[in-house]
């Protein structure tokens, strides 16, 4: 029963709120849309952190994806023990790298006066729950090998049965409490994304790559006045 | 031909007298308030000095502008790959210690403080932090401070002229200094606006203002880098990014920006600018030293005939034209060429232009009083400013932009002097108009655009038709409830 709502039905929820309270923020107070950069304020252990933080967890999220989306194409590219060997030691790399990086932001923003000035209640939660994220996902590559094997297997199917509105709980309940509290915790995530500043991470600036330099705003295109 | 209009500015730089009112005018309209206290839209610095935040100009520190890569423009950050690959962190952002950490005093200490034998004091506190800190710079921090081993000897302009030339400035009794009010130079090809990867920042198409749309902004924090000027600022409690507006709702109202409303000096100039938007990756791509020129060969005769009708074809309003016809800016850019830009070589074309300085010459002790030099105004070679340092702020190093404007407020002071002191011969005055190329009813109408004119004429807003369109298609009461920058909420951090 607990299995059921918490891996059945909270995803729901979590996507839900991510939808409604991200539109409703994103229509009726665009105003707070923002990456809530803290450079200006500290920029050295910035970079320490949020570069690794950033490029290994975006990488992460990436395979996480992909191993969801082509499961068959993904245990091809496995098929072989050199590649496999090769994504298990580069995702635990990457993996360390987001635990340093993430413990590294987070000491910065306790030293910092000025950052305490900036730094709210649902940034330390974000970033808590961050923390636990990536160390979890850590501690099951190091506890429970071949993750990029057996993903595949059971949390694949489990977020594919999800997508299809037939969720297929029994594929986590089987699976060590660690790696429950990491998929539950990611749902969480989800659910806070739309109330914290992780809404940054869905405005990546690609447009950017296309767009002429210079952006020029006529009235009379706005309005036939 | 695509032409525009432009709303653009001159600083006469020999009227300012450095009292910051252009400062407060426009912090207490549009900065007072958490979390902009270090934002100076308007700042007055002294050169040599090294400006705000420290050493702005110095583009190897910054990486602000533009540069020629082969045959095309390329932001100095790096190109638009280069740009998100440093969103994380960008490596030449300028951070609060560039500017100063903005502070205030416990004052409450000076009453509340228990008796005894020592004075109370107000220790100052952080205004972002809250806690005591130790004050080590501020606005104008190095104000009027010329000679400084700290702040003038570091100036960039200063730093790359030859030891004599710095000899010059530094020697004793022979200090020198001016004052130049910096805003946003709303320019042509604005850095702030291609670095923005949100495309948050835009020029507006009919009057050429660049605005920051404050609900597309993100945060990311690039425009600070890319602006050469470093006249963005970055909201470090907001997450937004916020700069000169050219105080656009006054002008839509028909006022003076309030910086140039207040300034005590006169010495503010605005007007509209038509010119040539198809060429301008072509002036942006010159030699620096040819960049002045270029700037102001863009810039078209609102009196020519053949301009005027191709303004009404790229549908430049009527009003618009007829408010370029009357340009201050123009007179002082073009008909003139009196005012020159700042910085021209950081290639944005900046639209706010300077009357350079054209300081005294050297009083001499004699015999235990003081002399004033025998060519009083007259000499460009015993400038008191080496040419070479103004001609490195206003001419990409092009010393002759610099001295033919010399030659022309020579010729005006002399002529002035002629006609109002009578010491002089007409002949002295008519070689000074001959060596600096402008005729007497030009020198006249220089000085009376100088020294005479009222607001309407120094200041000529355009009409701008706009609030009449934004209101007709909103309910006044709110419209009027509206806060500044089109967001109805206080600027103030929420989720
Ligand atoms: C490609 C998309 C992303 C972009 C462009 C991006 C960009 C940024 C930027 C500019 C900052 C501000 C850094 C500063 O203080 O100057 C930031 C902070 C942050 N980002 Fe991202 N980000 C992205 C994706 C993500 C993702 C997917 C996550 C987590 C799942 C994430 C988590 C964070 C966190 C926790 C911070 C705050 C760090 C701190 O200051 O304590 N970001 N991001
Ligand atoms: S001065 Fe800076 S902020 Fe102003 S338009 Fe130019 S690049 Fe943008
Ligand atoms: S034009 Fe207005 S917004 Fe810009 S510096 Fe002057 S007072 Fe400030």
């Amino acid at each position: 029963m607990t299995d059921l709502i918490l891996f059945g039905v909270f995803p729901y929820v979590a996507v839900a709120l991510a939808v409604a309270v991200g539109s409703y923020r994103y229509v009726i107070d665009r105003y707070s849309w923002s990456s809530h950069s803290s450079q200006f304020l500290e920029s050295r252990l910035l970079f320490w952190g949020s570069v690794p933080w950033h490029y290994a967890i975006l990488l992460i999220l990436l395979a996480h994806l992909l191993a969801v989306l082509f499961p068959s194409g993904w245990g091809v590219l496995l098929g072989r023990p050199v590649r496999l060997y090769f994504l298990e030691v580069s995702g635990l790399a990457l993996g360390l790298c987001t635990v340093i990086a993430i413990v590294l932001l987070m000491a910065r923003r306790l030293t910092d006066a000025r950052l305490a000035a900036v730094t709210t209640k649902i940034d330390w939660l974000v970033l808590g729950l961050l923390l636990l994220q990536v160390a979890t996902g850590v501690y099951i590559a190091f506890t429970l090998r071949w993750g990029g094997v057996w993903y595949v297997h059971t949390a694949t199917p489990w977020l594919r049965s999800l997508l299809t509105f037939q969720p297929e709980v029994q594929y986590l309940a089987v699976l060590p409490t660690v790696v429950k509290v990491h998929a539950f915790n990611a749902f969480l995530l989800v659910a806070l994304l739309p109330f914290s500043r992780l809404v940054h991470a869905l405005s990546v600036p690609l447009g950017y790559l296309a767009r002429p330099y210079q952006v020029v705003i006529w009235y009379r295109g706005k309005t036939s006045l | 031909m695509n032409i525009r209009a432009q709303i653009a500015s001159v600083f006469h730089l020999d009227k300012c007298i450095g009292c910051h009112t252009c400062s407060i005018a426009c912090k207490n309209l549009w900065t007072d308030r958490q979390g902009a206290e270090y934002m100076w839209w308007n700042n007055v610095e002294t050169k040599p000095g090294t400006g705000y935040p420290t050493k702005w100009e110095d583009q190897e520190q910054y990486q602000g502008g533009w540069e020629r890569d082969a045959n095309d423009l390329q932001l100095r950050i790096g190109g638009r790959g280069g740009v998100l690959g440093k969103i994380f962190h960008n490596p030449k952002l300028p951070t609060m210690d560039d500017y100063y950490e903005p502070f205030t005093f416990k004052y409450g200490d000076l009453t509340s403080a228990p008796a005894g034998n020592d004075q109370p004091t107000a220790r100052p506190i952080s205004m972002v932090s809250g806690k005591p800190m130790k004050i080590e710079a501020g606005p104008n921090w190095d104000d009027d401070l010329s000679g400084s081993k700290v702040y003038a000897a570091n100036d960039p302009g200063v730093v790359q002229l030859s030891s004599e030339e710095q000899a010059q400035m530094f020697a004793i009794e022979k200090m020198v200094m001016f004052h130049l009010p910096r805003i946003c130079n709303h320019c042509l090809n604005a850095g702030c606006v291609a670095g923005c990867p949100s495309g948050a920042i835009y020029k507006r198409g009919e009057d050429g203002i660049v605005l920051i749309n404050q609900d597309q902004c993100r945060g990311w924090r690039m425009c600070v880098s890319a602006c050469p000027y470093k006249k963005t600022y970055y909201g470090w409690n907001t997450g937004k990014s916020e700069k000169c507006i050219l105080c656009f709702p006054r002008q839509e109202a028909g006022d003076a920006p309030a910086c140039f409303h207040s300034c005590v000096g006169r010495i503010r100039y605005l007007g509209v600018l038509l010119y040539d938007a198809d060429r301008i990756k072509d002036v942006a791509l010159r030699e620096d030293h040819e960049l002045a020129a270029a700037q102001r060969a863009i810039i078209l005769d609102p009196h020519d005939s053949q301009v005027v009708a191709a303004a009404r074809q790229s549908g430049v309003a009527e009003q618009v034209i007829k408010a370029a016809q009357r340009s201050p800016v123009y007179k002082f850019v073009k008909e003139w060429g009196i005012a020159l830009p700042l910085h021209p070589e950081f290639r944005t074309l900046p639209m706010l232009f300077y009357v350079p300085p054209l300081l005294p010459v050297l009083s001499q002790p004699n015999q235990g009083t003081q002399k004033l030099a025998e060519d009083f105004f007259t000499s460009l070679e015993q400038a008191r400013l080496p040419v070479q340092y103004l001609a490195g702020l206003f001419a990409g190093g092009n010393a002759e932009e610099v001295k033919s404007v010399y030659r022309k407020l020579i010729a005006v002071r002399l002529q002035r002097r002629q006609v109002s002191v009578g010491d002089l011969a007409e002949t002295e005055a008519a070689k000074a108009r001959d060596v600096a190329g402008v005729s007497a009813a030009q020198v006249e109408a220089i000085y009376r655009m100088t020294a005479l004119t009222r607001i309407k004429e120094r200041i000529v807003v355009p009409p701008m038709l706009r609030e009449q369109a934004v209101e007709a298609g909103m309910d006044p009461e709110a419209y009027k409830q509206g806060m500044g920058f089109g967001s109805r909420r206080p600027p103030k951090r929420r989720w």
